[in-house]
């Protein structure tokens, strides 16, 4: 065998499925001097990925994870390694139909065949299942069962034919090198490897190895446990891996399969067992595998009588004995995505981290692509690696959210559905007063964010049913009407919008302006005291994110963005820093707190509490200037995103109590009143058409298709230029779309609302599908108060993106007539931006 | 007939061991316990004799309350019941284990025809608790046993030393210890798990006497050099092998 070299490329340390994915694809993006090392022994070094189940069931409500999933399928077939078996889960409630109805939605949205089941039929799938059990089953004939570890080989020996890659097994990494914040080295217990990118694709073990760079990689080792019965008197003659379909049981959170000559019976149900990856043992301390625990029966005690009840002919049958039974070790966060991309604490050195088997490939793809080429194919920006805040990375927090999140693995998760664990982490300087006035408070990366105001109760009944009030459980759930008429009352008169989750941070110095030059769409080099909106592009036109610029000097510019995505884009702008120095970029966001205040009598109302000039003609639109108010130095800024006029106001957080009280005080007079994120975030942008990154505007989308673009292209460089000019010379193949639901009424004569997300279809029922393959699906979906009306967002081929086409929307189950009631951007309520600039 | 097996929960380690920060136990954090197989052999031989002549099967176990999921173990592929003499988790001695074990046997309204141990405990292999349980209780012992039948009330044990096989017979009731080999053990299926949830489990709290043998620490002995040594691929390896072969003495 040959030794490691003193020198390469890229050290990729993990060789499991992620780790021999990523290698594979970055030879096939043309690296070559690619060093693989694992710790353990080859072709299983001791991971998750050696006990996996290996198991694909390609829906996912996620359209990144189904994304994900689906090219891991397709790289599994080329592979040679899949085994299509059929995929299907089984209801034993009601609660759980309703459930398959919306993944019956998420199938066709992501393009995938799927069907629901009576019990006879999913019985005669399934025949060793008892029918009476189950009152319903979600079949995707395509779920299937993949060989990972020889897949993994697979691929880690393409890569070495084609001359890109060592592979050194046995060989452990001791500590991990950094110089000026970049690293440089790979210390392993076989010698040290130079090398300017590393990546971490060593599933649980990442949190260590993260640390040893000063890193970190908020995942937490999670026991998954499985058993395997067997020899089944059915199963004696089996052919091959897997003839029957694979059978998850929903509502008990487990699963059964068909392993050869024995079932495996694997859970999601038993209490959350957390280890730290400290105490993981090596492959030699370890009594199976390092990630394969000895089972812990106790744990499993219901199981077996679930599964028994699911399965009496198998699981009943004294004769069939348990051969194998673990407590596996799987790679769990505190959000439930993967940990990928550059680490922001280390240039250089990159995560592959928390990827399962279904999505192992595919995220090896997207990974290789963005080490590459700085973006991929399929949008992972929700699973950035700097989306994590400081609170975000503690131990305390990854264990708790995991636990809370580990039993809903199969659980049925509304989609506004809030954690319990790790609350009131994050607190607004107006929080007080909030919760004075009953405000109901949702999360947003740490922070108690006021969703809608209890002391707004009455004005449900002030509106009646113009609220749009909502019966059914679904839909109510985590919403209240009292949204809908916050929303109609700041239309009348004025609200407070607590924004202080918003991602705040400077870039300074003589570069600054080249800095926001290259990372923004829209020209930077504008007056002092301008904001402009931009989008953000990666070299693709796809989106990186949009957000907000306001030019506070010559060599100072301050970015305003969203709080769930704004480490992302810090990071972002961090990048493109230039390395010699002129430009900084200082992170804010906990040190400035943002007050909202919008409606017809925002201007009456600051008038009441600063002399500045607050008129039309000397405060106009797209423009911030420092206005005082008693004691208090408020950056105001003249923007709006939800419609009507008003200001964002920037002030140090330890104030932000003083200007809650001033601005209150004054708005008395006025009709103000407190307005939650269900208005800023949904009915407000909705009824103006606006965007919003992770809906509408994905990388996956470009600036042209999200009806983003202006008359003139400026003429500095940008990140995405290129792709940004020829995208506008083209026809788009799908359009930014705004629709209307003409009909809410269901089977059952009740009115249903839809969540977003659904499929969009054709009067005659069929998906629809651009020239890029990509099916239309509602990316926004909320009331229009002000309209009167639900909206869909939606991207459509430019056939069916014509205002007044007729379509349908699938929601859990029936399809409901909608109507195109915009084309591109331009806002459905106050279409010439009447009130905002008036 | 009526058997008791006296059964040891112990600590499932890998090739490598990591002590206690005060070295007197395996650092258990990582990993799971066991049952010894020569133990399992016995519980498996109890079980065969109760399915050919009758009766039931007892487990005893002196140790943790956790101890419980081994003795469920076991009561999974048929055991009847339990016997719990629960601890602290400290060290007991032989002859303290044997006279806890002793007082519970005599507690007990029935006698046992026979009481299986396995021949040693998997972690302190000190082969004496079985001995000291038949000599205070008057009962003789066979050690060592790699099979047994049992006809008339008369127990065949075989025993291997050395190269040698020994047959005694002993007339029931009888102490025997056991090595793995004896059968081999029966997989628990999902209905015996289910069952053996339901199985009665006594357990007591035996007062610990002053131990006269104490254990002092464990070492782990200097690090091993092992894995493998690739001599090379295909025939160019030939040479190597048969040098490797020469040097340790497999070729002459």
């Amino acid at each position: 065998m040959s030794s490691l070299p003193a020198k390469a490329k890229c050290v990729v340390i993990g060789a499991g499925i992620v780790g021999n994915s990523l290698v594979y694809h970055l030879a096939q993006m043309g690296w070559t001097d690619i060093v693989q090392i694992d710790k353990g022994p080859l072709p299983n070094p001791g991971g998750s990925t050696g006990h996996a189940s290996n198991f694909i069931f390609p829906v996912d409500h996620n359209k990144e994870m189904a994304a994900l999933t689906l090219d891991s399928q397709r790289q599994y077939i080329d592979l040679g390694v899949n085994t299509t078996c059929g995929a299907m889960e089984v209801a034993r409630t009601q609660e759980r139909m309703q459930e398959f109805a919306r993944r019956m939605t998420s199938s066709k949205a992501w393009g995938i065949e799927s069907v629901l089941l009576t019990p006879e039929e999913a019985v005669e799938l399934v025949p060793y299942m008892d029918k009476d059990v189950i009152v319903g089953a979600f079949y995707t004939p395509s779920g299937s069962v993949v060989d990972s570890l020889r897949a993994g080989t697979i691929m880690r020996e393409r890569a070495q034919e084609m001359g890109a890659l060592q592979s050194f097994a046995n060989t452990e990494v001791l500590d991990l090198v950094v110089e000026e914040g970049h690293i440089k080295a790979v210390v392993t217990d076989q010698g040290t490897i130079e090398a300017d990118t590393v990546v971490i694709a060593t599933g649980l073990w990442g949190p260590k190895l993260a640390k040893m760079a000063g890193a970190e990689i908020p995942l937490t080792p999670t026991v998954h446990q499985m058993k395997d019965v067997g020899p089944v008197p059915r199963f004696m003659d089996a052919k091959g891996d897997i003839e029957y379909p694979i059978v998850r049981d929903m509502d008990t959170f487990m699963y059964e399969r068909q392993h050869g000559t024995g079932l495996e019976i694997g859970s999601y149900a038993h209490r959350p067992i957390l280890y730290e990856p400290d105490d993981v043992p090596s492959n030699a301390q370890a009594a199976l595998s390092p990630t394969e625990f000895p089972f812990t029966q106790v744990d499993f005690d219901l199981q077996d009588e679930h599964a028994l009840e699911l399965m009496p002919e198998i699981v009943g049958d004294e004769s069939v004995r348990e051969k194998y039974a673990i407590n596996g070790l799987l790679s769990y966060t505190p959000d439930g995505m993967p940990i990928l991309g550059e680490t922001p604490e280390v240039k250089g050195l990159w995560s592959a981290s928390a990827v399962w088997i279904k999505e192992g490939p595919g995220t090896g793809r997207a990974v290789a692509q963005l080490m590459t080429r700085g973006w991929s194919d399929i949008d992972v920006s929700a699973s950035n690696i700097a989306r994590f805040y400081e609170h975000q990375k503690s131990r305390k927090h990854v264990k708790d959210r995991v636990a809370e999140s580990f039993n809903k693995t199969y659980g049925i998760v509304h989609p506004n559905e809030q954690y319990l664990s790790n609350r009131n982490v994050r607190l607004s300087p107006y929080d007080r007063r909030e919760r004075e006035l009953g405000a109901v408070f949702f999360e947003t990366a740490g922070w108690e964010r006021p969703w809608w105001y209890e002391s707004n109760a009455h004005l449900v009944e002030k509106f009646g049913d113009a609220v749009m009030p909502r019966t059914a459980e679904w839909e109510s759930r985590w919403w209240s009407p009292i949204i809908n008429a916050e929303h109609l009352q700041m239309r009348e008169t004025a609200g407070v919008v607590d924004l202080t989750a918003f991602c705040i941070f400077d870039i300074v110095g003589p570069k600054a302006l080249d800095v926001v030059q290259q990372a923004c769409v829209r020209q930077m080099d504008v007056a002092v005291g301008r904001v402009v909106y931009t989008p953000v592009l990666a070299a693709n036109g796809g989106f990186v994110s949009d957000l907000t610029v306001m030019r506070l000097g010559w060599d100072h510019f301050r970015v305003v963005t969203g709080g769930a995505h704004g480490m992302v884009d810090l990071k972002w702008f961090k990048d493109l820093c230039p390395a010699e120095g002129g430009a900084q970029v200082q992170d804010l966001t906990n040190s400035y707190t943002t007050l909202g205040i919008w409606g017809p009598n925002a201007r009456r109302i600051m008038e009441q509490i600063t002399s500045a000039d607050m008129s039309n003609e000397g405060f106009k639109f797209s423009t911030c200037k420092t206005i005082e108010i008693d004691t208090l130095r408020v950056l105001a800024s003249r923007i709006s995103y939800v419609g009507d006029l008003g200001w964002e106001l920037y002030i140090p957080i330890e104030q932000g109590e003083a200007l809650w009280d001033r601005v209150w005080e004054a708005g008395k007079a006025f009709g103000l009143i407190p307005v939650g994120i269900g208005v800023y975030g949904t009915t407000g942008r909705l009824e103006k058409c606006y965007r919003a990154f992770g809906n509408e505007l994905e990388s996956d989308f470009t600036a042209v298709e999200a009806g983003m673009t202006t008359p003139k292209v400026k003429a500095q460089d940008f990140v995405g230029k290129e792709a940004h000019l020829r995208q506008r010379e083209e026809a788009p193949v799908t359009v930014c779309c705004s629709l209307t639901v003409d009909d809410h009424t269901s089977s059952t004569g009740e009115k249903r609302y839809m969540m977003g997300r659904e499929p969009i279809l054709t009067l005659d029922g069929n998906t629809i599908a651009d020239a890029h393959g990509r099916n239309s699906y509602v990316t926004s979906a909320g009331s229009a108060p002000s309209l009167g009306k639900h909206v869909l967002m939606t991207y459509l081929p430019p056939q069916y993106a014509v205002e007044g086409t007729k379509l349908l929307v699938e929601y859990l189950g029936e399809q409901y007539p909608v109507t195109v009631a915009r084309v591109g951007a331009k806002p459905l309520f106050d279409p010439e931006n009447e009130r905002i600039l008036g | 007939m009526e058997i008791l097996v006296c059964i040891k929960r112990y600590i499932l380690a890998g090739s490598e061991f990591v002590l206690t920060a005060d070295g007197t136990e395996i650092d258990a954090r990582q990993l799971g316990y066991t049952l010894a197989p020569h133990e399992e052999v016995a519980v498996e031989q109890a079980i065969r004799f109760v399915e050919e002549f009758g009766g039931s099967t007892t487990v005893l176990s002196l140790g943790v309350p956790e101890a419980e999921e081994q003795m469920r173990e076991q009561m999974a592929i048929g055991a009847d019941r339990g016997l719990l003499l629960a601890t602290d988790g400290s060290e007991w001695d032989p002859q303290a284990t044997a006279a806890a074990i002793v007082d519970a046997v005599r507690a007990q309204p029935q006698a046992f025809d026979i009481i299986m141990f396995g021949a040693e405990a998997a972690d302190s292999n000190n082969s004496q608790v079985g001995i000291r349980v038949a000599h205070a209780l008057g009962l003789p012992i066979v050690t060592n046993v790699r099979g047994v039948s049992i006809t008339d009330g008369v127990a065949r044990c075989e025993r291997v030393v050395g190269n040698n096989r020994e047959v005694y017979e002993v007339r029931l009731p009888a102490v025997l210890t056991t090595r793995e080999g004896l059968n081999i053990p029966r997989y628990p299926s999902v209905p015996g798990r289910i069952k053996a949830r339901k199985k009665p489990i006594d357990t007591t709290t035996p007062a610990k006497p002053a131990a006269k043998v104490e254990k002092v620490r464990l070492i782990v002995p200097p690090n091993q050099k092992t894995g493998a040594t690739i001599l090379g691929n295909g025939p160019a390896a030939a040479a190597a092998a048969v040098a490797m072969m020469e040097e340790i003495g497999v070729l002459a």
